[in-house]
């Protein structure tokens, strides 16, 4: 697998990240590098392995159904960058 | 639509489970609360906060998975969905993705002609919803709301196996008529707690391969999902014959103008790189939890329709009826304490008054004015001949209108059958004297007359004559 | 005053008991002066005034100071992650680390420099300038718990929190001669430490002393419920454990450890290391971990995925940085993100996105799952002989400030000897055990899951017979 421009443009859309022209040669390189350091994976035999997404194999923990938070509206609004009659604002979004 | 097609349609409904608490975060579910006063730190995605699952959705999951005859997974496994938008907090939503939490099972309905139809379930998982982007509420910015960010939902996935709107919303009433059964929904649709969204294609009739599906999101009522279908099918239909190509897309139904359009926001081809959420490790449940979920769970509606007519010698029609919602239901079975053998008696009394006095208030079961316990002690007296059922229906009105138990009001108001020969009798005498040409037409032949001189004897008792006994005593007497 | 410079928990204790107004100005007045040379502190203020702490005396670690990693949340103060994104982002709330240190009367100093997001090797990722290595300003630190490391390698604190992903205490603490301890997945809570990779992510301590780290890590560990990944055990007694001793303890050595890129005065001063223990008591065994070198390309697959995902909460819709004049939804995204995120953070956002799209998820990311466990796997059978597994921590001493930054492989290549045991979830510990160019060497020493009391026995244990963690560098004089 070699990272092309294109791919990079895609890869950069779906994260929202908008890359300079400096950025993106820069980066293309660099992922491409990095792919290829990984790819070393690709020559190992997995063959009937179980993937491992989480060490000691744990399993899940629940909680009752409890509410235990309380209104933290306030505290949200302070650390939010634009939130006008208890909502957050964005640019417009038209579906 | 044309018979050369044939729709098919499939269905996913998001369940909005009745958790106190979200299903990641101790924040309440409370619906209509004042904007993003009901959002833990957990739940507006903050740096650092951490997701904790709630039992109370997982055990609402397993009693569904039960219900609809589903595998329930020893083990599932929340991932993550990865995508970008203003009410998603974290900027992915977690839900389960390769392994649910209840695979297969079908959920039986019947159509309104009493055509019984069976709807294959593929699936159905747990997932958080996301919170909610008001578009008008500012001129130049969409407004975003997180409380209902992080609130619990079982997502059903059906087989494409309808083939009319008619069957999508028999099919999602029944699944409707199941969550609240359950109690693990309130079903409320205006609220959002049951959404439906409809995936619809068409193919000539005759064909195996699916066509190109459309999904038509979040409709919230049965009447505009029933429009929605219908509009998309026809809009298919005439796309194909007039040449054009349908694309995968998702359409919203503008109910103002009875149409599907396209949703622009959503135009871009997604790509949700889906993973285990490392936060979250595999949920595995073992035979406890099964049980837990077992001895909380409610006779299913089915199995109690069947008791009925069975066992309590109900019609399919009245049975039908008494388990379209559980409240109703118990509320029958509890007048049976007291009445066990009056079970036709209880029956049509529920369907009937009850229901029409509630219809009349808007109330529902839970909320009803008299009780089973008083309902059912009004009844005993009609059977223990005290008043009769015609009595009984001002009776009920009475303790309807909140003057107290059936015995209070008979008594208050004097309505107490008379059943003493002698006091019948006196009456009999006088309606005779009274009466004299009429008496004597019938006694030349004119038998109509009996029912006449019957309803002066009932005026004049103010209907408390019993009408058995009257009847005997009239005859006799003439 | 000056005699606390250097000085161990103990030490402050006693200082604190003489005189604790004047101990608490002291920690201040060192940690504020150590910015010029070291710049370790994104935010060099005490967390809650001092004088809140003068009169009370409470919790096992009452008043002694500590520096944070500025990645742990306290509530309202800042937390930045090292990143411009969050460079005015004050925490509502505290993290379950900070709350227990709070409670056990601990006294921090300030917020502690690092890599953005805990991403590096070097601390030159953060946004809030690069911190020096006390035994020689032209170097790194080490990262990402850079500054955590350079504040008690400098002697200022006792002791500061770390995070580990991949090697973020064991390497820093290497690379400036102290003693850094990276427990168990799951002994410390995550909540409230800002995510990186969470299947990886453990909070750390470091400090001069390996007893110093087994005290604060009997405040740090323990079950939180706020954690679905944190787990329910007994308590154990770290302090306790630290004077079990060596004699008996199974030390395995695995070549693999020793590769090629490790330099050999380095692996020398191991080596010797390992004699000393021998002569201790210990016995040496050797052990094979024969999937060691694919840990580097399976944690660059697994740690960027899970942190593309981590990362994407940071919108600039809530909180954080926030681009100005957003045409649209998309611009404010794209352009707040793009301000916010540092050149490392972007690359490892876009692996980590490219690992996990459609048509290179099972390639790439499930095929590196796999390849965790076997690498847990080879860890699990040496286990079965040994009690800890020994060697270096790096293959090399610090390097000089900007000499790899333009070259992520070769920095990612030398997380060769750390990133598998996070991969497996292990507890692990970096030791001083020599110098290379004046400059030190660290010792790891790994422990089987919940193993932390052999290491602390084994760490401690050697702390007694040699003398390296007592060396100090001759910056701030
Ligand atoms: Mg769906
Ligand atoms: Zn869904």
């Amino acid at each position: 697998m070699h990272i092309e421009a294109n791919d990079l443009d895609r890869l950069a859309r779906l994260a929202r990240l908008a890359l300079t022209a400096d950025e993106r040669s820069a980066l293309v390189s660099s992922l491409d590098d990095a792919l290829s350091m990984v790819s070393a994976l690709r020559e190992v035999d997995v063959n009937g392995i179980t993937p491992m997404a989480h060490p000691h194999d744990a399993t899940l923990r629940l909680r009752a159904d409890e509410v235990t938070e309380t209104d933290r509206q306030s505290a949200l609004e302070r650390i939010a960058p634009q939130m006008q009659g208890g909502l957050y604002l964005v640019p417009k979004v038209i579906e | 639509m044309s018979s050369d097609w044939q729709a098919v349609i499939g269905l996913e409904v998001h369940v909005q489970l009745s958790t106190q608490s979200k299903i990641f975060s101790g924040a309440a579910t409370a619906y209509g609360a004042e904007p993003n006063t009901q959002v833990s730190f957990v739940d507006a995605g903050l740096p650092g906060t951490l997701p904790v699952a709630n039992r109370g959705a997982i055990e609402r999951a397993i009693q569904f998975g039960m219900a609809i005859g589903a595998e329930i997974a020893p083990l599932s496994v929340f991932a993550r969905k990865n995508y970008f938008y203003p009410d998603l907090p974290k900027g992915y939503q977690i839900s389960q993705y390769e392994l649910p939490i209840v695979v297969g099972g079908s959920l039986t309905t019947r159509l309104d002609d009493g055509r019984e139809f069976t709807v294959p379930i593929t699936r159905a998982h747990l997932e958080e919803d996301a919170g909610k982007s008001l578009h008008d509420a500012f001129h130049a910015a969409t407004g975003v709301d997180l409380n209902r960010a992080g609130t619990p939902l079982l997502e059903v996935v059906t087989e494409p196996a309808m083939h009319s709107p008619e069957e999508a919303v028999a099919c999602m009433k029944s699944l409707h008529r199941l969550v609240r059964w359950l109690g693990i929904c309130d079903g409320n649709m205006q609220e959002g707690s049951f959404r439906c969204d409809a995936n619809v294609s068409v193919r000539r009739r005759g064909t195996e391969k699916l066509g190109t599906r459309a999904e038509i999101k979040n409709v919230n009522s049965f009447r505009f999902v029933e429009k929605a279908i219908a509009y998309e099918i026809e809009r298919q239909i005439r796309a194909i014959e007039n040449g054009e190509t349908i694309v995968q897309e998702t359409r919203l139904y503008d109910a103002a103008a009875n149409r599907t359009r396209t949703m622009r926001s959503k135009e871009d081809a997604l790509d949700y790189r889906y993973f285990p959420d490392p936060d979250l490790p595999p949920l595995v449940l073992v035979e406890a939890d099964f049980a837990r979920a077992r001895s909380t769970m409610p006779e299913l509606p089915d199995a109690r329709r069947g008791r009925f007519v069975q066992q309590l010698g109900l019609t399919e029609y009245d049975a039908d009826k008494l388990t379209e919602e559980r409240a109703l239901s118990d509320y029958f079975e509890a007048m049976l304490i007291a009445l066990p053998s009056q079970t036709k008696l209880c029956a049509n009394w529920v369907l009937g008054e009850l229901a029409s006095a509630l219809n009349t208030d808007q109330l529902d079961i839970g909320h009803s004015r008299v009780d089973a316990a008083a309902l059912a002690q009004l009844l005993a007296r009609v059977v223990d001949s005290t008043i009769s059922g015609k009595i009984a229906k001002d009776v009920f009105a009475a303790m309807w209108a909140g003057e107290g138990s059936a015995d209070a009001v008979i008594d208050a108001r004097g309505l107490r059958q008379i059943t003493d020969d002698g006091a019948l009798t006196a009456a009999i005498d006088a309606v005779v004297a009274q009466f004299p040409e009429q008496v004597a037409k019938f006694k030349a032949g004119d038998e109509k007359i009996f029912q006449f001189l019957i309803g002066q004897l009932m005026k004049a008792t103010k209907g408390k004559a019993n009408p058995a006994q009257l009847n005997a005593l009239l005859k006799q007497r003439l | 005053m000056s005699g606390l410079r250097f000085a161990d928990i103990d030490g402050w204790r006693a200082a604190l008991a003489t005189d604790r107004a004047a101990a608490l100005a002291e920690a201040v007045r060192m940690a504020t002066a150590s910015q010029t040379e070291l710049n370790a502190l994104i935010t060099p203020a005490p967390i809650t005034p001092i004088a809140d702490h003068v009169g009370s005396g409470i919790g096992d670690l009452a008043g002694i100071p500590y520096a944070h990693k500025d990645l742990f949340c306290s509530e309202g103060v800042r937390a930045t992650a090292g990143s411009r994104m969050l460079a005015e982002f004050i925490s509502p709330y505290d993290a379950t680390v900070s709350a227990r240190l709070n409670a056990a009367g601990a006294v921090c100093i300030g917020k502690a420099n690092m890599d953005e997001f805990a991403m590096g090797s070097s601390n030159e990722n953060s946004a809030f300038g690069p911190v020096r290595n006390p035994w020689n300003v032209e170097r790194v630190p080490g990262g990402s718990s850079g500054g955590s490391a350079a504040l008690v390698a400098a002697g200022v604190v006792p002791f500061a929190t770390g995070s580990d992903t991949g090697g973020s205490v064991r390497q820093p603490a290497a690379f400036c001669g102290v003693t850094g301890f990276k427990p168990t997945y799951g002994r410390v809570s995550r909540y409230g430490m800002i995510a990186f990779a969470s299947s990886l992510d453990q909070a750390g301590v470091i400090a001069r002393h390996a007893r110093d780290c087994a005290q604060v890590l009997n405040v740090l560990a323990g079950f939180d419920p706020k954690d679905a990944t944190s787990v329910e055990r007994p308590t154990e007694d770290f302090v306790a454990a630290c004077a079990r001793g060596v004699r008996g303890m199974r030390i395995g050595v695995a070549k693999e450890l020793y590769s090629a890129g490790v330099r050999s005065e380095v692996a020398e001063c191991t080596r010797r290391a390992l004699t000393e223990l021998e002569q201790a008591g210990a016995v040496l065994v050797d052990i094979q971990l024969p999937r060691l070198p694919l840990s580097v390309p399976a944690y660059y697959v697994i740690a960027p995925a899970e942190a593309s995902s981590n990362l994407a909460r940071y919108d600039g819709v809530r909180y954080g940085h926030r681009a100005e004049h957003a045409r649209d939804l998309n611009d404010l995204y794209s352009r707040s993100r793009s301000e916010g995120f540092g050149d490392e953070v972007k690359r490892r956002i876009l692996v980590g996105t490219f690992v996990l799209s459609a048509g290179y998820y099972d390639a790439y990311y499930l095929r590196a799952q796999r390849i965790r466990r076997l690498i847990a796997e080879d860890f699990a059978r040496a286990f079965a002989k040994v009690d800890v597994i020994a060697g270096p921590t790096t293959p090399d001493v610090a390097f000089t400030l900007g000499e790899k930054s333009n070259d992520p492989l070769a920095m990612y290549a030398a997380d060769i000897n750390t990133v598998a045991v996070n991969l497996a979830g292990l507890p692990a510990m970096s030791l001083p055990c020599g110098f290379v160019d004046d400059l030190p060497v660290g010792l790891q020493l790994i422990g089987p899951a919940w193993g932390e009391t052999q290491l602390f026995a084994a760490g401690h244990g050697y702390q007694q017979i040699s003398d390296w963690h007592q060396k100090t560098p001759r910056v701030l004089s």
